[in-house]
Formats: structure tokens, sequence, C-alpha cells
């Protein structure tokens, strides 16, 4: 039995009519590579809010190692190990990448609060950004601009300012959405490198992406859970074929 | 531990430092040559232009008002066009202790008018700061017009829209009059005023908090996303540049010896924010570049088209809006790179 990180029980978010996300029960063990698949407007985005506090559910709970996080915000699960990307970019555009990153690791070491020293003295905070923008292969951007920044290079800042706050818990919204094919596989390689330890929730639309790097896949439906297995199970899994794997190949 | 079995490499060990961006963020906050030019010409000014001493300490007011809000507006990014609340609750604090005769030592009457502005800024702060955008700005100015309306009609205390004449100020240290006929006091009291607080906030934007409150200026989701406390940084932020504009009121006050409903007028609120985008916002010095050119257009437009000084004005404005998005000092950073940077590199 592997230990559970992250679970959500009975999760429902409407707007208005809409039922967005309808009574969700979903575990994400520790260490997971887990894909969370399903055609658009399905409701994955809006899943990956409630789990990460960025919108509050409107019934149900998230429990993070067990703890109820449900009326938790935002800021306070960040500190209790959940982090995120976003499908579109939100990054700071005017800011130069290290110092994205550095915005993010002196959130999290609590630096930021402080307001008498001046940013340089931390070198701490400084040389941790740049070791993991080396990781990322994104040192030689380090002093660019993030405007300035080819996009699928944004992508990879995106997933830079998540990893600085050391997270448990990455949630990862299609990453990879609007960079060119050729480009993509930097991103997934640096997806793959990432601590094993990390329970990782990713969406993703392509489905080589999603078997090479999931061990478990969630298919969302309409809102609601629809199926979840290994990838083997799940491409074999004839009503998925039918809804989404067939959508898929036809696009 | 046996350090001598295993030698260890160099301590060179964060090589990461030695890159040239992260070069650019550990001496972003070193002072350049450069930035002794303004206290320098400052001083200059008193020894060359004793007859204009009166001028140039309006300037300084100014300077500091705008800096006020280059804080909130530069660097976090508040939307606001009710500045000159602050500015107001600063005047009318050393105003009525002043003219009731309650409290007239310069120095404690302007911490007081720090105190007085920061408590509004944290309490307007605490209900605006929710909001954004157009929303936000029309909030702060009807913060601003209420602010006025309540000192029309304390008419009893503030005198009304006569405002409080003649305040008695007491010497500074004891010793330096506020002499109206001979600003020399005004002055100098006024530049070391600007001095302390510039070098406060300069400080506080080079500091980590000033990071994230950039940070916050280019993207608040992603700051909530990263475990940030967005609204308890705006409102800090806020009540800061409140205190700072209300040390900007204060000296306004003491300087003139009058205090009036001018103080917290759209009017002024207005102007302080034209200076701030003419000079260019979120970089300090743009404060110092706005008000001087303002002031200087403004008084020798004045002097040649007295009645359409401010068409000139207009003018510039839009030539600034149209070609100089970062402010004079924006323009100013592009032709420096291009005729000395580059020619210095080929
Ligand atoms: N803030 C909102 N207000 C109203 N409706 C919303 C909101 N956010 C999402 N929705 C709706 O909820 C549904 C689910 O949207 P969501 O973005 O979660 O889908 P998704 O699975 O991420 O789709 P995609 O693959 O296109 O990213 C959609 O019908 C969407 O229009
Ligand atoms: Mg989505």
């Amino acid at each position: 039995m592997t230990e559970i990180r992250l679970e959500t029980r009975a999760l429902r978010r409407h707007f208005g009519a809409l039922v967005a996300v309808q009574e969700i029960d979903f575990k994400l063990a520790a260490g997971a590579r887990h894909a969370l698949i399903g055609p658009n407007g399905a409701g994955k985005t809006t899943f990956i809010n409630l789990l990460s506090g960025a919108l509050p559910a409107s019934r149900g709970r998230v429990l993070l190692k067990g703890n109820d996080v449900t009326d938790k915000t935002q800021a306070e699960r960040v500190k209790l190990g959940i982090a995120r990307t976003f499908q579109i970019n939100r990054l700071f555009r005017g800011l130069s990448v290290l110092e994205n990153v550095c915005i993010s690791i002196a959130e999290r070491v609590g630096a930021a609060p402080s307001m008498f020293y001046p940013v340089g003295r931390r070198t701490d905070v400084i040389d941790e950004a740049m070791h993991l923008l080396d990781v990322l292969k994104l040192a030689s951007n380090a002093a660019h601009r993030v405007s300035e920044l080819p996009y699928g290079r944004q992508r990879l800042v995106e997933i830079a300012i998540a990893i600085g706050l050391k997270p448990e818990v990455l949630l990862l919204d299609e990453p990879a959405a609007g960079v060119p094919s050729t480009e993509s596989h930097i991103i997934l390689d640096a997806i793959e490198r990432l601590p094993e330890h990390i329970a990782i929730l990713i969406i993703e639309h392509d489905m080589d992406v999603v078997f090479r790097f999931a061990k478990r896949v969630t298919v969302m439906v309409g809102g609601a859970l629809f199926a979840e297995g290994t990838p083997r199970e799940i491409e074999a899994n004839p009503q998925v074929r039918a809804v989404y794997l067939g959508q898929a190949s036809r696009g | 531990m046996s350090t001598e079995a295993v030698p260890l490499p160099p301590v060179a060990a964060t090589p990461g430092l030695d890159q040239p961006a992260a070069r650019v963020l550990m001496w972003r906050h070193h002072l350049r040559w450069w930035e002794a030019l303004p206290w320098l010409a400052a001083v200059a000014f008193y020894f060359i232009f004793p007859d204009y001493l009166g001028f140039a300490t309006a300037l300084l007011v100014t300077i500091l008002f705008a800096l006020s809000l280059d804080l909130a507006l530069g660097y976090a990014g508040i939307i606001t066009l009710g500045h000159a609340a602050f500015f107001g609750a600063g005047a009318y604090t050393v105003g009525l202790l002043a003219f009731h005769g309650i409290w007239t030592e310069p120095i404690t009457s302007l911490a007081l008018a720090a105190l007085a502005a920061a408590v509004i800024g944290f309490a307007s702060g605490v209900v605006l700061l929710r909001t954004q955008g157009l929303t936000l700005l029309m909030l702060t100015l009807c913060t601003m017009a209420l602010l006025q309306e309540a000192a029309n009609m304390a008419h009893d205390y503030t005198g009304g829209f006569d405002g409080l004449p003649s305040l008695d100020i007491a010497p500074l240290f004891g010793f330096f009059e506020f002499n109206p006929l001979y600003a020399d006091t005004q002055y100098l009291y006024t530049l070391a005023i600007l001095l302390v607080c510039f070098i406060f906030i300069r400080t506080l934007v080079y500091s980590p908090f000033g990071q994230s409150l950039t940070g916050i200026r280019e993207n608040p989701l992603r700051m909530h996303a990263v475990g940030a406390p967005v609204r308890r940084r705006l409102i800090i932020c806020y009540t800061i540049s409140g205190a700072i504009a209300g040390v900007a009121g204060g000296l306004w006050a003491q300087t003139n010896a009058y205090v009036n409903l001018s103080a917290l007028d759209l009017d002024r609120a207005a102007t302080v924010l034209i200076i701030l985008i003419l000079g260019g916002y979120g970089r300090l010095y743009g404060a110092f570049v706005g008000a001087a050119a303002y002031l200087a257009l403004e008084h020798f437009l004045a002097r040649i088209y007295p009645t359409a000084w401010q068409l000139g004005l207009g003018l510039l404005l839009v030539i600034v809006a149209l070609y100089a998005r970062n402010g004079l000092l924006g323009l100013g950073e592009v032709l420096w790179q291009r005729y000395f940077v580059r020619r210095a590199a080929t």
C-alpha cells in the first residue's frame, strides 16, 4: 500500500447551472505519475483549481496527507506542499527568468516579507534559483525578460516557478500546451527528471506523452470520473476509446 | 569529522552566483555614481539660486509625493487616483495641530502626519484593495472626495473652504525659524526629510518585500499560486505609501504655513499622477525627473503663455504617451543605450 498524498471526497463545483466537477472521489499516491485526461470542457482545469484552492468547492472535501484542507486558501495550501502550473502562462512577464524563480523561492523560504535588506543579499535564494534553472536547462535564459522568450521556454519557466516551491504534490495543467511538437519534448524531458518523491498529476492531451510518462490514468468526461487504471487498461477500455481516444485520433 | 581525508573542492561550489543574471540581481541595489546627481544638484541650487528656494521647496515636496505614489502605483500596481487623500490627511494633521496651538514642533508633527495618513491608508486599503482596475480607481477617488467633503464640513476646526491660514510652526530644533520670506530653513529641512524618505523607499523596493510587490504588479494570480498573502502585502504597501504621502502633505503645510482644501483636491491627485507618468513610474527617479520637468514647464510656460501653458503641457504628455511609455527617464535610458552603450560595444 502506498501512502495517499492527496485525496478528494465527493468534490463538486458548479458555475450557476453548469456542474463542471461532480462528486469526484480521487486519490493521488506519494510519488505518483498520474495523468488526467478527458475531452475539452471535461472539467480537468476546474478540478485542479479545486485541488489548489484557486476556486472554492461547492461541496465535498479535499485532503492533503489525511488533513482536511478544503477551507484553506490557495496560499495556505502552497505552504502545505501543493504547487501547480497553469494551462495558459501566468508569469511575471516584465521580470527576468531568474527573478521569476527567485520570487517563488523567496516566498517558500520566508524571505519575502523582509523589507530592510536587498534581494541581492539573499545569495542562498539566488543560488538555488540558478541551480534550478540549470536543472531545467534554462540557465542560458536566466537574464532574459520572460516576455522576450519563445513560448516553449516560457512554459519551462511556468514549471520552474512551481518547482521552486519544493512541492510534495505538483499539479501540471497541460504543460506542453501551445508548444510546437518539435519543442515539446524539452518540456516533457524536464518533467521526467523531476524528483521521484513528488506526487505529480498531469493534464495532457497527447496520448503518447500520457502513455510514456504516467503509471496511472484517470479519465474525466462531463465533469465526472469516467474510468481509472493503468495506461494499458485505459488504452484497452472500449468505452474510453469510444468517448475519448476516438476523438483524439480524429483530431 | 575527517576533513583531512577528503580534500574538499574550493568553496566556489556556487558557480550559479558567477553567472551574469545572478550578478545583475546581486548588484542591483548598489548605488550608482549618477544617483548622487539629484542631491548634488539640490545642494548646488541652494547656493546658486537663493532667491528661488521657495519654488525649489515646492519641487522637493512634489518629488516626495510622487515617490509615495510610485511605491503604490509603479511598484505594486495599485491603480489610484486618490493619492491626495493621504497628502491632505498629513497636511491637515499638521495644520490642525498648529492652528489650534496643540503641537507645533515640526519633526514630531510630521511623524503624526505620517501616522494619520497611515491610519487612513490602512483603513481604506482593507476595504479598497479587494478590488482592482477601474473599480479601485473609482473607490480611491471616492475616498479622497469624502475626506475633502469632511474637511469642508468640519468648518469650525478646519476653516472649511478658507482653510487654516498663518500656521505658527515652531523653530526647527528650537532654533531655525521658518521664515516665509527666506526659505533657507524650509528648503534644507525638506531636502533632509526627502533624503531620509528616499533612502527608506529605495531600501524597500530593492528588498524581497519590494520584489514581491513587483510580482503582484506583474501577475497577482500567480503570486497567490506561489503562496504569497497578496492582499496583506498590498495593504502594507498602501499604508506605507500613504504615510509617505502624509509626510509630503505635512511638509507642504509647514513650508507654506497654511492648509486649505486644495490639499485634498482631485487636481492634486491628477497632477502627481501626470508627474509620475511623465517621469516614468516604477523606477524611483521618475518622480524626480517628472516633478522637475512638470514644475519647470509650468513655471516657464506660464510666464511665456500665461493663458495657454497647459496646452504645452498637454502636448508634451501626448508625446510621452505615444513615444515614451516609460516616461522621460525611460526615453533617456533608450537613448543612452543607443548612443553610448552600443557605440562602446562596437
Ligand atoms: N470560471 C468559470 N465560470 C463559468 N464556467 C466555467 C468557469 N471555468 C470553467 N467553466 C466551465 O466549466 C467547464 C469545464 O471547464 P474546464 O476548463 O475545467 O475544462 P477542461 O477539461 O480543462 O478543458 P480543456 O481541455 O479545454 O482545458 C467548461 O464548460 C467551462 O466553460
Ligand atoms: Mg483545461
